[in-house]
């Protein structure tokens, strides 16, 4: 162990990220298996790409990762509040900067070379993430829960609404995970710094 | 010669598959690509079919029973909609096709009580109807996704287990229908004010494919936990479980 140097990501934000990540897949996956139980966007999804063999145990699987998720938002609330996390890798965020990075990102020459500062882009995606599991947590209890949790389903346009909200922040979370493998792949050494801290 | 030219061919094949491997980015790429494919597999091939995995996710749905005991406000409403709101056709759902729907004697028909009732006398379809009706326009929701909204019309339940002496200490309310169908419901959720056992849907009768003589709608929980076409009722504290919870369904289903 070098004693000294400081460690890119904290061992607590590296167990929360990929518990978040096993989670997120077993929820996707598991997802699309109830999505089929009633396709409601005109397609389905190949029953080889989905979790939990038939609708009962795609449930089961989505309704055990789903306390794991919920689980990891609240402690990676409470260590980002605790930690000052947000304030120190997240802001300020203004639309220059992003715009700034995009123009360089597009040239190529967008930096990696500190892992411990998010350029714009990865604030904004990251960012989008949070956001995102926020927006599918509270609509998934707003599935879960339309009657005890209704003013929760309010805010999602009833339980009709939020089985929209949830099949689109679904969406959202796959695309970002895409680009966001896609460019981890692309820098390893991004992979390795979460994997072990450096 | 010959042997000379195969000789290079190999070396430069070598030569540049080591290049490629010592590269420790490319070498770590292939790598990454190569777990994520094994993660997949792992996940959608060996997993779901492992025994102790079933037995973890059953423990799993056992505890969700509890978390949504727990959540169950008994004095939480779900919403009421208006007549316009009801929708029509109102899907058909259920294990077997429509045509299949049990055939009821309304004449020769008793409702069966059973279990911690202290009258477990046998009621005809003329009794029910003559007691106190109400009714409601809710939205039922399946635990396949979709949802539509009906009026049933029937007596509360809580009011009728009132009337038979049911013990409502005990945990559990189990139902048995006419198509081999059999649930079972938690004690505070058939107290429900909106618990009802209905007789009517959209002012008729209750029609055979939507569950003839009679259904138990509950605006709180799932479809599956409303039975329909019940013959018999009885009250219980050993766990009576129910035809798809049996299969893998989670057992409180509340809405």
């Amino acid at each position: 162990m070098a004693i000294g140097k400081p460690s890119i990501h904290p061992l607590w934000l590296r167990l929360v990220h990929w518990t978040n990540a096993a989670a997120v897949v077993i929820l996707i996956m598991s997802g699309w298996r109830i999505y089929n139980a009633t396709g409601f966007m005109g397609f389905k999804f190949h029953k080889d790409m989905t979790l939990g063999g038939w609708l009962g145990g795609a449930i089961q699987w989505h309704f055990a990762a789903m306390w794991i998720l919920f689980a990891n938002v609240v402690i990676y609330a409470v260590m980002s509040v605790a930690t000052r996390r947000w304030s120190r890798k997240y802001f300020p965020l203004t639309p220059k900067s992003l715009w700034d990075d995009v123009r360089h990102f597009v040239r190529g020459k967008l930096s990696h070379s500190d892992l411990s500062i998010y350029n714009s882009i990865q604030k904004a995606a990251y960012l989008f993430a949070i956001i995102d599991l926020v927006v599918l947590v509270v609509s998934g209890l707003a599935l879960w829960k339309p009657v005890q949790l209704s003013w929760l389903a309010v805010l999602v346009g009833g339980y009709e609404g939020a089985r929209r909200v949830h099949f689109f922040a679904m969406a959202g979370i796959c695309a970002f995970i895409v680009v966001h493998v896609v460019m981890a792949l692309l820098v390893p050494k991004t992979v390795k710094a979460m994997l072990w801290g450096r | 010669m010959m042997n000379e030219q195969i000789k290079t061919d190999e070396d430069a094949i070598l030569k540049e598959a080591d290049g490629l491997l010592k590269d420790p980015g490319k070498r770590r790429l292939l790598g990454n690509v190569l777990t994520l494919g094994g993660l997949s597999l792992a996940t959608g091939v060996t997993l779901e079919h492992y025994g102790s995995v079933k037995k973890m996710l059953e423990a799993v749905s056992r505890f969700n029973d509890g978390a949504q005991a727990l959540i169950f406000n008994p004095a939480a409403m779900a919403h009421e909609y208006t007549e316009a709101d009801v929708t029509k056709p109102f899907p058909f759902n259920a294990f077997y096709a429509k045509s299949k729907a049990p055939v009821v004697d309304p004449a020769t028909f008793r409702l069966e009580l059973s279990g911690k009732i202290a009258d477990r006398r046998p009621w005809t379809l003329d009794k029910l109807y003559g007691l106190p009706q109400t009714s409601q326009i809710t939205r039922h929701i399946c635990v396949e996704g979709w949802s539509a909204i009906g009026k049933w019309g029937g007596v509360t339940f809580s009011e009728f287990l009132r009337r038979v002496g049911a013990d409502t200490t005990c945990k559990f309310v189990g139902f048995k229908c006419a198509d081999g169908y059999y649930t079972s419901i938690d004690m505070p959720t058939a107290l429900h004010a909106q618990t009802l056992l209905t007789f009517t849907f959209g002012d008729e009768i209750l029609p055979r494919e939507y569950g003839f003589p009679m259904k138990l709608r509950m605006p709180t929980k799932l479809g599956y936990k409303n039975p329909k076409h019940i013959v018999e009722i009885w009250v219980s504290n050993v766990y009576p479980g129910g035809y798809w919870e049996d299969m893998g369904y989670n057992w409180f289903g509340g809405s």
